[in-house]
């Protein structure tokens, strides 16, 4: 919780219960592996429900987004500018609405960008950030310091909370960006011959306990979209989009998807259009 | 039908020739999701670039969107099956307690797994095995009760049990399930506990 920035009076509270929440969660895991019988993995589920239930409450993003507002507003970087001439693609600056409807086409890159490959560009032109700087550890990891663009993510989409996902399909570029996704999910390679839809082409699938999201439908694309970026109490870390789609590749005994590149977009291109007509939640809790 | 012939030739002669047309504006999807991995993709770990790679099976199986003709999957499945190393001892069946154990695990090949340790079975992920366990996925058919269902370990079962785990595409060209020896997850003595873990009647699968 280095990234707390200011916080809003109305959070101050919520500060409290989240410290009590994190003691918690930091004995779940114990829970979980120390026993093994059924009756108190059973009660372990139903303990961490309880918990995210209470913390969607107020939201342990709101941190994050907090931090994200400050770093979109400051100026920052070689060429000491601030994130308020950045394009997320309904004008400069324009933050409400964006997140859900990315990915979109961007001419100034000439490609298709979601949301955080769209920050790392606009930090990079705009503010003067080495690009390698911002790829080389990208994602929040336990005991670290939150990388920023995950701050600046958490604030976009917190910007688009209770609003319907609407992601363009006109561009030639942003249909070949959906038919490229839909192909990379049934791309079957790898020592066990997985695809995405291997575990996430089915209606009502699981692993182990763990319920699976069908993408190729609207219901399981939203499912699948609701709750990025999101805490994750594994960890404890803020965590986005980029990250969840390279996790399912690590699973898959893929090999490590570039980050902010074509394919990651071309796939959350696939998964977000598939979820369009439906309402995002804002940032999001997960296990 | 009284269509003249001649009108149906050439009627064949115009949907042929607008569909070829309307199949050559249609980019190769395929190709350019191909081209996009292997340009996006990078080792990690004991995740070697390579495994981006399709084997000639992936290649067939994603091309017919893991439903190849007939002819061709009969194919596929004689070219899988003969990957199979039996035992050279003829004991297809372990213990059932170890195969458990393999049976829960789920590690093994990704690029945060230490490389070289044993690799998990990772049945429990996807099968419904043994009954003390409930926190099983849904992703395979249950296997409860296995043997019992089968009439008990006769060698047959035995021999489609182990064929099955090594290389589960000889009976299903393009199964969901990995083949486990052929890509060298599990081992002999792994697969004959997991054989028995299905097979055995002591087994609480079998119970």
């Amino acid at each position: 919780m280095k990234n707390t920035g200011k916080l809003a009076p109305h959070r101050a509270g919520s500060a409290v219960l989240l410290a009590a929440f994190l003691a918690a969660a930091a004995l779940l895991p114990l829970t979980a592996h120390a026993q093994t019988a059924v009756v108190e993995k059973d009660a372990a589920t139903l303990e961490f429900e309880r918990f995210r239930a209470e913390m969607e409450e107020f939201g342990p993003s709101g941190l994050w987004e907090d931090k994200g507002e400050q770093l979109w507003k400051t100026a920052r970087g070689p060429k000491n500018a601030s994130l308020e001439k950045c394009d997320l693609g309904l004008g400069p600056g324009v933050v409400k609405g964006a997140y859900v409807q990315m990915p979109r086409y961007f001419a100034d890159a000439d490609k298709v960008m979601d949301a955080e490959r769209r920050v790392v560009w606009c930090m990079v032109n705009l503010q003067g950030f080495k690009e390698e700087d911002l790829t080389k550890s990208p994602f929040a990891k336990e005991g670290q310091d939150t990388p920023e663009q995950t701050s600046l993510i958490t604030y976009i989409a917190a910007q688009s909370r209770d609003m319907k996902i609407a992601v363009p399909q006109k561009h030639p570029k942003e249909i070949a960006a959906y038919k490229i996704g839909k192909e990379i999910t049934g791309y079957r390679a790898g020592p066990y011959d997985f695809s995405c839809l291997s575990c996430h082409g089915e209606e009502g699938k699981r692993i182990r306990m763990q319920n699976l999201p069908n993408i190729a439908s609207s219901t399981g694309a939203l499912q699948a979209f609701q709750g990025w970026p999101g805490y994750r109490m594994t960890g404890g870390v803020m965590l986005t989009q980029q990250w969840r789609m390279a996790d399912c590749f690590r699973q898959q005994r893929f090999p490590q998807p570039k980050y902010a590149s074509d394919a990651i977009t071309a796939l959350l291109t696939y998964l977000t259009v598939n979820a369009n007509g439906q309402v995002y939640k804002g940032p999001g809790i997960k296990r | 039908m009284n269509r003249h012939p001649a009108y149906l030739l050439l009627g064949v002669a115009a949907a042929s020739f607008f569909s070829s047309v309307a199949f050559a504006a249609e980019p190769d999807w395929r190709a350019e999701a191909i081209a996009m991995l292997k340009r996006d993709f990078q080792s990690m770990g004991q995740a070697s670039y390579e495994r981006i790679h399709e084997d000639d099976l992936q290649t067939l199986c994603n091309k017919f969107s893991n439903t190849p003709p007939e002819k061709v999957a009969v194919q596929m499945m004689a070219k899988q099956q003969k990957t199979v190393k039996y035992p050279a001892d003829g004991q297809l069946m372990g213990d059932w307690k170890s195969g458990e154990k393999i049976a829960q695990s789920g590690r093994g090949f990704t690029w945060t797994d230490e490389p070289g340790i044993p690799v998990g079975g990772n049945c429990y992920n996807c099968h419904q095995i043994s009954p003390k366990e409930i926190s099983y996925g849904t992703l395979g058919p249950s296997l409860f009760n296995f043997g019992k269902l089968r009439g008990g370990p006769s060698v047959e079962m035995q021999k489609y049990a182990y064929t099955k785990i090594y290389n589960a595409k000889s009976y299903n060209a393009c199964s969901n399930m990995p083949r486990f020896g052929h890509v060298g997850a599990l081992n002999e003595q792994q697969i004959k506990d997991l054989v028995a873990l299905l097979l055995d009647p002591e087994s609480p699968v079998n119970k």
